[in-house]
C-alpha cells in the first residue's frame, strides 16, 4: 500500500447555513442537560453528597419561599435592566465596558439628592428630582467616550472601562463625605428615619414597583430596537459604518445618541438601586452587573425579551449557587464551579448552532452534534 | 519524470454538498503536465470547490483524487503541499509588513531540499538566492528585500506564485488571477504560465474573461450547476459555444450600445483634486462633463482614484478643490460639493451609486432583502417607526424583475451568491428612477449570465435618459459598452475617448501614461 495513503479526518467542522428555531433550542437544553450531568458527577466524586439533592437545594435558593422569589426577581430586574441598557450599544457594536461607572453615576446622583435634599423638600419633587439627575448623569457618564469616539475615534473599550474606575473614585470620595456614622467609612442607609426620597412600596411589595419598570423598559428597548428608525439606523452603524455613510447616516451623531440611550437606562437601574432597594451608596453597589449584563445579552443576541431567559439563567445559578455552600457547608467556591460549568456548556452550545461536525462515516450516517 | 499519458491530477466522481446544497456531483477531472486548464462556469457552479478539495481546504463526500495515478487524501493545506499543489487565492495571504523573502519562507521549516533552515535562527541568504533563481527561470520579476506594502497588486502576485513555486508545486491553481492586472499586467503573467508550462508543470486556471481562455489556455473544462458539462480544446473551440455549454442555452455575445438620444450636459466635473487621510494626492485638476443618455466609461489600472471620484461625487469624500455641478432639465446649475448623501437628494438630485464594495458600503451582509432597501428609504415618514411594508413589496419587486435567486426576501444577503448581490443592489438603486447612475466595478466576479444583466439594465437606464458613469476594469467590456472612455492614471485624467472609435492598445496605453507623458 502506498505510504502516503491516509485516512479521511476523524472530524470535520462545517459552517451551518441555517437552522430551525426548535433545533437551536433542543442544543442549548440539550447542552444544560449534559452540563448538569457533568456536574453531578463532580458533585458526587469531590463531595460524595447525592447531587439531586444539591439541584434540589439550587432550586430552593431561588424558588423556596415567596421571600426567596421576590429576591430573585428583584435582582433579575436590575442585572436585566442593564444589560437591556447595554443591549444598543453592543448591538453597534461599541464595546461599552462601562456599564458599572454609568449605574454609579446615577447611583451618585440620587444619594446625593436623597443626602442634601432629604427632610427640606416634600417626597415627591425630591424622588423626581433623584430621577432626572440621575438620568442625566447615566447618560453623561456614556456620553463622554461616546463623544471621543465620535470625534476621534478613540477606543471605546479602554476608555468607557477606565471611566469605571473614575466613576468609583468619585464615589468613594463623596463616601467619605457623606459617611454616617463618623468614622465608619461607610453611608450606611440613607435617611433611614425619615425615608425621605424612598420609593413608595406598590400592592405592599418593595420589589413589586422595580419588577414593573424592568418590564416597561425591556419592551420599550425591544421595540426601539426592532421597529424604530434610529434603532435601525444603529444597527447599519454597527454592522457597516462605510454603509451608514453610504446611505446618509451621521455616524458619529448616532454612536452619541445610542450612548446617550444606553446612559439612561443605566442612570435609571442606580436610581432604582438606591431609591427602591438598596438605600445606600458604596462603591460596589453596581455588583458587576456591567460585566455581567454584557453576557447577558450576548447570550440572548440583543434581543431585550431574550435577555430575560439569559438573565434568569444567570441569576438563577448565582442565588442557588450560594444556597448550597450554605445549605451543605461547603466553599462558596464550589457554587461557583457549578456555575462555571453550566455557563462554559451554555455558552459552548453556541458553537454547535453555528456549526455543524462531522465525523468520520463508518457505515452510519455521521453523527450530529 | 512521468509517463505522459498518467494525468498529474485526477479527480474521479468527486461529490461535495454543503448542508442541502449540491457543490459539486461526481465530477471527474484530469489535469496533465505541461498542460494550461481553464475551468469555466457561471458563478456557483463549483468550480472554486473543486480546487479547494483539491488544495486541501475542503474534504469530498465521496469519490477519490489520484496524483500521478495513485489514490491520495487530502486533508489539509499541508497535505497539498506535500503532493505539490499549490493554489494562488483571489485574496492574496501576505504579510504586509514583511519582505518578499520571508513572506516566501513563512511556516515553512525546511528549505526546498529538505534541509532544516531554523534551528533557531532565521537565514534569509539562503532562500532569497533560491528565489532569484526561480524568478531567473521563468521570467518573474520579484526582488526578495522588497517589502509587501510596497509591492503593487501585481507583484503581490507574483510573490504568491513564487511562494508556491519555492514549496516545490508542480501542479498550480489560479483562481482569477486577471481580476486585478491591467492588459500588460496580464500579458506577462501569461508569459511566466506559458514558461511553467514548458517546464513541464500542471496549471489550472479559473476565469471568466474567454478571451484569456483562448490566450492562455490548452484544454477548457466546464462546469454547470456542480456538474461536469465536458471538457473542450482550445484551438477547436470559440467564445461562443464555450458560453452556451457554460449556461446551458444560446446566449448573445455582443453588448448593445444604442445611440445616445439628444445627450445635454448632467453633472459637470470641473478642477476637482482630492486628498487622502494622509496627505497623498488621489484626484489631481480631474474636469469631465457626463451627458444625459450617454454610458461615460472610466478606465485606469485600479487604485487611480476611481473610488475617490465617485464617492467625491456622492459626497462621500472631502474635496479640496474643484466643484461638481448638477444641472437640471430647465438648465439651472445646482452644486454638489459640500452636501451628504442626504443633502444631495434633499436638492432633488436622484443620484443612485454602485459602489465597488458592496457588501462592506452599498449593503449590509447581514440584514435581509428587505431591511437593505430599507437603506435608502427609511427616513421617509414622519413616524419613528420605520415602514417596513414598502420595502418588503420593494424587495419582492426586485427578486421578481431581476430573477435574483434567494431563498426569500428575509434571507440575509450576505447568503446570496456574488452575482444575486449585485442585482439586489443595482436594483435597488436603480428603482430611485435616478438621472445619474455611478457603477464602480459593477460586474467584478459576475458569470456571464449576470453580467449580461447588468448590461443590460445600465443600457436600459441610458435609454431612460440617465447619466451613466461606469467605472470598469476589462477593457473590451468597456470599449463595447461605452460611448466615451475617460482615463484615469495616477489620479489625473490622461485623455477621454470615443469609445466607438477606440482601440483597446490605445486605451491600456493611456492607463500607463500621466496626461499623455509616459512614466518611469
Amino acid at each position: 500500500m502506498d505510504k502516503n495513503k491516509k485516512k479521511e479526518p476523524l472530524i470535520h467542522i462545517t459552517k451551518r447555513k441555517e437552522i430551525s428555531r426548535s433545533r437551536e433550542w433542543a442544543i442549548r437544553l440539550g447542552s444544560i442537560l449534559i452540563a448538569l450531568i457533568v456536574c453531578a458527577i463532580i458533585t458526587t466524586l469531590t463531595t460524595h453528597l447525592n447531587p439531586l439533592s444539591v439541584y434540589a437545594s439550587m432550586w430552593e435558593g431561588s424558588f423556596g419561599s415567596e421571600r426567596k422569589m421576590w429576591a430573585l426577581s428583584k435582582e433579575l430586574s436590575i442585572l436585566l435592566m442593564v444589560s437591556v441598557a447595554l443591549a444598543p450599544s453592543f448591538k453597534m457594536k461599541f464595546w461599552n465596558l462601562g456599564g458599572e461607572g454609568q449605574v454609579l453615576a446615577g447611583v451618585l446622583a440620587t444619594s446625593a439628592c436623597m443626602i442634601t435634599l432629604g427632610g427640606k423638600i416634600d417626597n415627591a419633587p425630591l424622588i423626581l428630582m433623584s430621577l432626572v439627575t440621575a438620568l442625566i448623569a447615566g447618560a453623561v457618564w456614556a456620553f463622554i467616550p461616546a463623544f471621543f469616539r465620535a470625534k476621534w475615534n478613540t477606543n471605546e473599550t479602554l476608555f468607557t472601562l477606565m471611566m469605571n474606575y473614575v466613576a468609583t473614585q468619585i464615589v468613594a470620595y463623596f463616601i467619605i463625605r457623606w459617611e454616617s456614622p463618623k468614622g465608619s467609612g461607610k453611608v450606611g442607609i440613607i435617611n433611614s428615619n425619615t425615608e425621605a426620597g424612598w420609593l413608595p412600596y406598590v400592592a405592599g411589595k418593595q420589589y413589586l414597583l422595580v419588577v414593573l419598570v424592568a418590564i416597561v423598559v425591556t419592551i420599550l428597548m425591544y421595540i426601539y430596537l426592532k421597529y424604530s428608525k434610529q434603532g435601525y439606523e444603529l444597527s447599519v452603524v454597527g454592522e457597516s459604518e462605510n454603509t451608514a455613510r453610504y446611505v446618509g447616516i451621521n455616524v458619529g451623531k448616532v454612536i452619541m445618541r445610542t450612548l446617550i440611550v444606553t446612559g439612561l437606562v443605566c442612570g435609571l437601574t442606580g436610581f432604582l438601586l438606591v431609591a427602591a432597594t438598596d438605600h445606600t451608596i458604596t462603591t460596589t453597589l453596581a455588583g458587576g452587573r456591567g460585566f455581567l449584563g454584557v453576557m447577558v445579552a450576548w447570550l440572548a443576541h440583543f434581543n431585550p425579551i431574550g435577555m430575560v431567559l439569559s438573565g434568569l439563567l444567570i441569576v438563577f445559578m448565582s442565588r442557588g449557587a450560594s444556597e448550597i455552600s450554605t445549605a451543605f457547608g461547603l466553599n462558596r467556591s464550589f457554587g461557583d464551579i457549578i456555575t462555571g460549568i453550566i455557563l462554559f456548556f451554555v455558552i459552548g452550545s453556541e458553537f454547535f448552532i453555528n456549526y455543524k461536525v462531522h465525523f468520520r462515516k463508518s457505515g452510519k450516517e455521521a453523527a450530529d452534534a | 519524470m512521468q509517463n505522459s499519458n498518467t494525468p498529474a491530477v485526477s479527480m474521479r466522481n468527486i461529490t461535495k454538498t454543503f448542508g442541502d446544497v449540491v457543490a459539486n456531483h461526481k465530477v471527474d477531472l484530469d489535469i496533465f503536465r505541461g498542460e494550461v486548464l481553464s475551468l469555466l462556469g457561471e458563478n456557483g457552479s463549483g468550480k472554486t470547490t473543486l480546487m479547494n478539495m483539491l488544495s486541501g481546504i475542503y474534504y469530498p463526500d465521496e469519490g477519490e483524487i489520484l496524483i500521478d495515478g495513485k489514490p491520495v487524501k487530502i486533508s489539509s493545506p499541508k497535505d497539498a503541499f506535500n503532493y505539490g499543489i499549490g493554489m494562488i487565492h483571489q485574496h492574496f495571504k501576505l504579510v504586509n509588513v514583511f519582505t518578499a523573502a520571508e513572506n516566501i519562507v513563512l511556516g515553512m521549516e525546511e528549505d526546498y531540499e529538505g534541509k532544516h533552515i531554523r534551528k533557531g535562527r532565521l537565514d534569509i541568504e539562503t532562500p532569497s538566492e533560491r528565489i532569484r533563481e526561480i524568478c531567473d527561470a521563468y521570467g518573474f520579476d520579484v526582488n526578495p528585500n522588497q517589502k509587501v506594502y510596497d509591492m503593487s497588486v501585481s507583484q503581490k502576485q507574483t510573490v504568491e506564485i513564487v511562494k508556491a513555486l519555492y514549496r516545490g508545486a508542480e501542479i498550480l491553481i489560479l483562481d482569477e488571477p486577471t481580476a486585478v492586472l491591467t492588459p500588460q499586467e496580464t500579458d506577462k503573467l501569461f508569459a511566466v504560465l506559458r514558461n511553467m508550462r514548458e517546464d513541464g508543470k500542471a496549471i489550472i486556471i479559473i476565469t471568466h474573461k474567454l478571451h484569456e481562455v483562448e490566450a492562455i489556455s490548452d484544454k477548457v473544462a466546464v462546469l454547470r450547476k456542480g456538474e461536469f458539462i465536458g471538457e473542450l480544446i482550445t484551438k477547436e473551440t470559440n467564445a461562443q459555444e464555450m458560453t452556451n455549454m457554460m449556461v446551458g442555452r444560446e446566449v448573445k455575445l455582443n453588448i448593445d450600445r444604442p445611440e445616445p438620444k439628444n445627450p445635454k450636459p448632467r453633472l459637470e466635473v470641473s478642477g476637482l483634486t482630492v486628498r487622502s487621510d494622509d496627505g497623498l494626492l488621489k484626484l489631481d485638476d480631474v474636469s469631465f462633463t457626463a451627458n444625459t443618455g450617454e454610458v461615460l466609461g472610466i478606465a485606469g489600472i485600479s487604485g487611480c482614484g476611481q473610488k475617490e471620484l465617485l464617492e467625491a461625487i456622492s459626497g462621500l469624500q472631502d474635496i479640496e478643490k474643484g466643484d461638481v455641478i448638477y444641472i437640471n432639465d430647465d438648465g439651472s446649475r445646482e452644486s454638489l460639493i459640500g452636501a451628504n448623501p442626504i443633502e444631495i437628494e434633499n436638492k432633488g438630485v436622484a443620484l443612485s451609486f454602485v459602489p465597488e464594495d458592496r457588501l462592506g458600503m452599498g449593503l449590509v451582509g447581514n440584514m435581509d432583502l428587505s431591511d437593505n432597501m430599507m437603506l435608502r428609504s427609511f427616513r421617509k415618514g414622519k413616524s419613528i417607526f420605520t415602514n417596513r411594508k414598502t420595502p418588503r413589496n420593494l424587495a419582492q419587486k426586485v427578486v421578481n424583475d431581476l430573477e435574483v435567486v434567494t431563498p426569500g426576501i428575509s434571507t440575509p444577503v450576505r447568503r446570496l451568491s456574488g452575482g444575486n448581490v449585485q442585482k439586489v443592489l443595482v436594483g435597488r438603486e436603480i428603482e430611485r428612477a435616478p438621472s445619474v447612475l455611478l457603477t464602480a466595478y459593477a460586474v467584478r466576479g459576475l458569470d456571464i449570465n449576470a453580467s449580461y444583466t447588468i448590461y443590460d439594465l445600465i443600457n436600459k437606464q441610458k435609454e431612460r435618459g440617465v447619466a451613466v458613469v461606469f467605472v470598469g476594469e476589462d477593457l473590451d467590456v468597456l470599449l463595447e459598452l461605452s460611448d466615451r472612455i475617460l482615463v484615469l492614471c495616477g489620479g489625473k485624467v490622461s485623455g477621454i475617448i470615443d469609445g466607438r472609435t477606440a482601440d483597446k492598445n490605445e486605451v491600456g496605453l493611456l492607463m500607463t501614461r500621466i496626461g499623455g507623458e509616459k512614466i518611469g
